[in-house]
């Protein structure tokens, strides 16, 4: 893969870090098009989608080429978090996925945002996208925590499933210049604040250690994503070379 | 309407109070002259109940055809082998999705609910257009529906903005604008395809030979054999002829094809200098009232990944309604306290 040389590592990892965040999430956000449970969520999650799709595109190019980055590396070449590659799993899971994630990409870009350094720029703009998507994901926690038996105990088993996968989201990242600890401290609040609103349960397992997820950034996923790497790639590397 | 004289006869009133059998004739003639003076019919006014019954039918076909048509094109975003490529792409099946929503709104204007025409359309009451019933098999599909279906839809449609009933016509002008977006990517995509490798011209070539034939189909079965045409055409609901859309449709596609380097599958097809337009094969009908009739290769994926989806989301759309409730019960009791 011949990617234009980053010229500054610590930033280039970020940079893909981020991006593969968003493009990963976009892409499981697309899988919805056409079967989401209300017409209005069609609109909602591929806006959403579209939203997070822009922002790959933007921080993919800061590393190489986007569409080298996103259909010529191998499935342990990804730097995304292990919560954004998780299958959509019923409406519920998708937006517990929502909830946990856009809680800190929002705090994430804020604090990037309110900076000077390289991602400022696109987190200045970012921050005010992934507002609507944190509100979308509350106001949705809240209608079904809140809503009938059966959307309150889906959606407690959907925060309880993926909550292993929120600690990640606070390991420093490198080239970042960020108060993880603080962002977390945050999060954490908000986020016990929604739950409790939408009369669920604060999850007490583990999010850090041994048997929580936490390699993503690393380049260690679980088993769904190599499936979704596949569908995603597989046209794209059937015409090496070809333009589209 | 827009005329007074037209409100005084009518009047607003005439929603609200049934009319008496001597009003109607009133009423009727207002009707009768609105549409003569190609005034717009807005939903408080007084019209046929057979006028109501025709643009609830064709604005729930539209509206269904809109988002049963978002499956063969979502069929391919999760493979979109570029990310400007599925930007786009993602983006027109959201259109459609926003179409969707324009439209039962537009049928809600006449007194009936999204449920209730959902329901129609899971119960094999109401149709969408056939052409959602043939499969997208590569992603030049995708390119050929936007230059070909919604080409063709657009041909349809661009006449609906001057529809007589107004909250049809007013959602039609919104629906043409993103309809021409989407048949130029479509062009814009096969062309890539087009001038690429010689794999990709050939998947562009295979989509366009596969999907001419039932674009064409989307007009309507000939003008001598459409049910609907003669009344809806009197009462300005429909505005040219099945034949002559599909006339202009092929004219406008042959020097497209040209420009794409794609010949369209007909052998049949020329310019007739007489008439100053293109003479074209015959269309198989057999095939068009087959798939119609449910036999097409994908009618029954495509209804039932519809219903399926509507079956699943359920309890969703139930938390929402049980969260709306319980709120808007908690706050009037908090306004009482």
């Amino acid at each position: 893969m011949t990617t234009t040389p980053a010229k500054d590592t610590a930033h280039a990892a970020a940079a893909l870090a981020l991006g593969d965040d968003a493009l990963v999430l976009s892409h499981r956000l697309g899988e919805w098009a056409g079967h989401a449970p209300v017409l209005e969520e069609e609109v909602a999650l591929a806006n959403i989608a579209l939203d997070l799709l822009g922002q790959a595109r933007v921080l993919l190019s800061m590393v190489g080429d986007e569409d080298e980055l996103a259909y010529l590396r191998e499935e342990r070449a990804f730097r995304n978090l292990q919560l954004v590659e998780q299958p959509n799993g019923d409406f519920a899971h998708t937006i517990a996925r929502q909830l946990f994630f856009s809680a800190h990409q929002y705090l994430l870009y804020g604090e990037l945002a309110a900076g000077n350094g390289p991602f400022a720029p696109l987190a200045g703009k970012a921050v005010k996208e992934t507002a609507y998507h944190r509100d979308h994901a509350e106001q949705w926690t809240l209608r079904l925590g809140d809503g009938t038996d059966e959307s309150h105990a889906r959606m407690q088993r959907a925060v309880d499933a993926l909550w292993r996968h929120t600690g990640e989201m606070f390991q420093p990242v490198e080239g970042l210049d960020v108060d993880w600890i603080g962002l977390e401290t945050v999060w954490l609040e908000w986020v016990s604040e929604v739950l409790r609103r939408a009369t669920l349960t604060v999850p007490e397992g583990p999010r850090t250690g041994a048997w929580t997820a936490g390699a993503g950034r690393q380049g260690l996923h679980t088993e769904p994503f190599g499936r979704m790497l596949a569908e995603m790639q597989h046209l794209h590397r059937s015409h090496p070379g070809a333009t589209w | 309407m827009a005329t007074a004289a037209a409100r005084d006869t009518a009047g607003s009133q005439a929603y609200d109070a049934p009319a008496g059998a001597g009003d109607t004739a009133g009423y009727e003639r207002a009707f009768d002259a609105a549409v003569a003076a190609d005034e717009r019919i807005e939903p408080r006014d007084w019209m046929p109940d057979a006028y109501r019954a025709t643009l609830v039918r064709q604005i729930a076909q539209h509206a269904h055809s809109e988002i049963i048509g978002m499956q063969p094109e979502a069929n391919w975003i999760t493979r979109a082998p570029s990310l400007r490529r599925k930007a786009i792409l993602m983006a027109k099946v959201q259109d459609e999705a926003g179409h969707g929503l324009y439209l039962y709104s537009a049928a809600e204007t006449l007194g009936t609910s999204r449920d209730e025409l959902l329901d129609k359309l899971h119960s094999g009451r109401q149709k969408y257009s056939s052409i959602f019933n043939y499969p997208t098999l590569t992603w030049a599909d995708v390119g050929a529906i936007g230059w070909l279906v919604d080409g063709a839809a657009i041909t349809n449609q661009v006449p609906l903005c001057r529809c007589s009933y107004g909250p049809y016509a007013r959602a039609m002008v919104r629906i043409c604008k993103e309809e021409s977006f989407h048949q130029r990517q479509g062009y814009e995509l096969l062309l890539a395809l087009s001038k690429g490798t010689p794999e990709q011209h050939a998947m562009a070539q295979d989509a366009v030979d596969r999907w001419w034939w039932p674009s064409l189909m989307m007009f309507g079965p000939p003008d001598d054999e459409s049910q609907h045409s003669a009344q809806s055409m009197a009462w300005k609901i429909k505005r040219h002829s099945n034949d002559e859309l599909r006339q202009r449709f092929v004219d406008i596609c042959v020097p497209q094809a040209e420009s794409l380097g794609l010949t369209l599958p007909d052998p049949d097809l020329k310019w007739n200098e007489e008439r100053g337009q293109h003479d074209f094969g015959a269309i198989d009908w057999s095939e068009f009232w087959d798939v119609l009739k449910g036999n097409g290769p994908c009618n029954e994926q495509r209804l039932t990944r519809r219903r399926q989806a509507h079956e699943e989301g359920a309890w969703v759309r139930e938390a929402a309604a049980a969260h709306a409730a319980k709120h808007t019960n908690s706050e009037t009791g908090a306004a009482r306290a």
